[in-house]
């Protein structure tokens, strides 16, 4: 069990994902920078599907109440062990009564805590991921006591050698196809879209990252249809919405791009102020 | 079964989008339906799932590794080879409404722009069988078709950040009903007591795509009284089957 001593500013645990429910209108949800949730269960030697608490922005503090192992990834936010420094990517162990906590931002925005075994919750259609009206927590509380699965340790078998790959954070391209209304804007509208930089809005959470430049277009909205985490929204006003993991599952404005897996990622990382640019790739 | 032109377009790194005519039309529904219902068989074995909409359907390929001009070859001759196999019956669900103004919020001003009597609009809003095209934008919202056209209204300049639970409601030219409690632009004209999404039922939506939705109003007191039974979990909906 792990006490929550501090929440943060947004913490939640996430899977891969509510993969299906979509039918039912239910988000799919996951890990926002799944590169750094799936890295997190590997280095410990985890499945990749098993559950890791997400914690965005900063100011997280943990109690173990169990011996266990450890790993986070993602945003460095300067994490503490008994308040000695430690480092992200690595496996380290926790004894009973160890406090770890985060502190202040150095890089990235959402940091990936995962332990031997996974965390222990009601799954709901077939993932542990938090979303609210689905399970029963939106996100984690001060004092709450989040189980984890104990494992002897005689069973651990880490991947700690295994290649970390983390440059992607500091990324300010943001790799992109079309998207099935791409071919709807003007060569103008298009080359605009491409090659400018543009500026994250204060509105952007799991649901969707809004960007502040506008990009002034004349397109009708569509008939409802489906939409993915990843797809560009461009509204009558000009904002340009990029959804992300709780995002609904159908919308009905124009979708000019869709965000590469990886993209999708890279941009998780980021906050309000931070500048990307899009890079069209074909498939 | 009738054929439409099809325009299959890739979607990100793992998806398919096949899109209709873009209309709204109960005929590409069951055309949509009916194709669904032939790749719900042809993908069974494998991590394949299917989002539709009015005229379109998702095909999201998770860890099925496609080679998309193959796969598009596959979908196409699946489609011309279609058969008709859907049922010619449908099911009716008859959906309690309280339209009591401490619910209706915007019946009045509705009533005003409409010049029409708030009885009258309940009566308009209840007479038709509204066919449920898909469920999308929130856990258990579906999206009807089929209302009167004087009570298209546009939605609100602003919308309210906290509309609640069951609100029913009209926007444009749907109309439908809140499932859970968040932010709409749309006029709130009642309430349902109904749960239109549960968590705990393995089919968390009562209702599916090509079945109909007829609100029928029912008195405050009676709107609490089934409220009491649906949240101790046993209301029984009533439905009917319907043939074409």
């Amino acid at each position: 069990m792990i006490k929550v001593l501090k929440p943060g500013f947004y913490s939640s645990i996430q899977d891969i994902g509510r993969i299906g429910g979509q039918a039912f209108g239910v988000p799919v949800s996951g890990t926002m920078d799944a590169y750094a949730g799936k890295l997190a269960n590997a280095l410990l030697g985890n499945k990749s599907e098993v559950a890791v608490l997400e914690i965005t922005m900063t100011g997280a503090t943990f109690e173990f109440n169990c011996s266990t192992l450890i790993c986070i990834t993602g945003a460095d936010m300067n994490p503490n062990l008994n308040k000695i420094q430690i480092r992200n990517n690595q496996v380290v162990h926790i004894k009973e009564g160890d406090v770890l906590s985060f502190g202040k931002l150095n890089r990235g925005f959402r940091a990936y805590l995962a332990v031997f075994g996974g965390f222990k919750a009601k799954r709901v259609m077939g993932s542990y991921s938090m979303y609210r009206g689905i399970t029963e927590q939106t996100n984690i509380k001060k004092g709450d006591a989040l189980d984890i699965n104990v494992i002897s340790p005689t069973t651990y078998n880490t991947n700690a050698s295994l290649r970390v790959k983390s440059d992607y954070i500091n990324d300010i391209t943001i790799e992109v196809f079309k998207g099935p209304e791409f071919q709807l804007l003007t060569e103008i509208q298009q080359n605009k879209l491409l090659n400018s930089e543009f500026t994250i809005s204060k509105n952007n959470n799991r649901m969707a990252y809004q960007l502040n430049d506008k990009l002034v277009n004349n397109l009708k909205p569509i008939i409802t249809s489906p939409v993915l985490p990843g797809t560009v929204q461009l509204t009558p006003s000009g904002t340009l919405i990029i959804l992300m993991r709780d995002c609904q599952t159908t919308g009905g404005y124009p979708r000019v791009l869709q965000l590469k897996n990886m993209a999708i990622n890279v941009l998780s990382q980021k906050f309000t102020g931070n500048n990307i640019r899009f890079k069209l790739i074909q498939f | 079964m009738s054929n439409y032109e099809l325009s299959f377009k890739r979607f990100g790194e793992s998806a398919i989008l096949i899109e209709w005519p873009q209309i709204i039309h109960k005929d590409v529904l069951n055309n949509i339906l009916n194709f669904k219902q032939s790749l719900l068989e042809y993908y069974k074995d494998y991590q394949v799932y299917l989002n539709h909409a009015y005229c379109s359907l998702l095909i999201n390929y998770e860890t099925y590794d496609f080679k998309y001009y193959n796969e598009v070859k596959v979908l196409k001759d699946l489609y011309n080879s279609n058969k008709d196999n859907l049922s010619k019956s449908a099911l009716l669900w008859k959906v309690p409404v309280c339209y009591d103004s401490s619910f209706g919020i915007d019946l009045e001003e509705l009533s005003e722009a409409k010049k029409l009597n708030v009885d009258d609009i309940i009566n308009l809003h209840t007479k038709v069988d509204y066919l449920i095209y898909f469920v999308g934008f929130l856990p258990g919202f579906l999206y009807l078709g089929g209302l009167e056209e004087v009570l298209h209204t546009p939605r609100r300049a602003t919308p309210r950040l906290n509309i609640a639970k069951g609100a029913v409601a009209i926007g444009g030219k749907q109309t439908g009903v809140y499932p859970s409690q968040s932010p709409g632009g749309w006029h709130i004209i009642g309430n349902s007591p109904i749960n239109f999404f549960n968590i705990e039922h393995e089919k968390p939506c009562f209702a599916q795509a090509g079945d109909f939705i007829k609100f029928y109003s029912v008195t405050t007191e009676k709107f609490r009284e089934i409220k009491t039974l649906v949240e101790a979990g046993v209301y029984q909906l009533e439905s009917e089957i319907i043939n074409d």
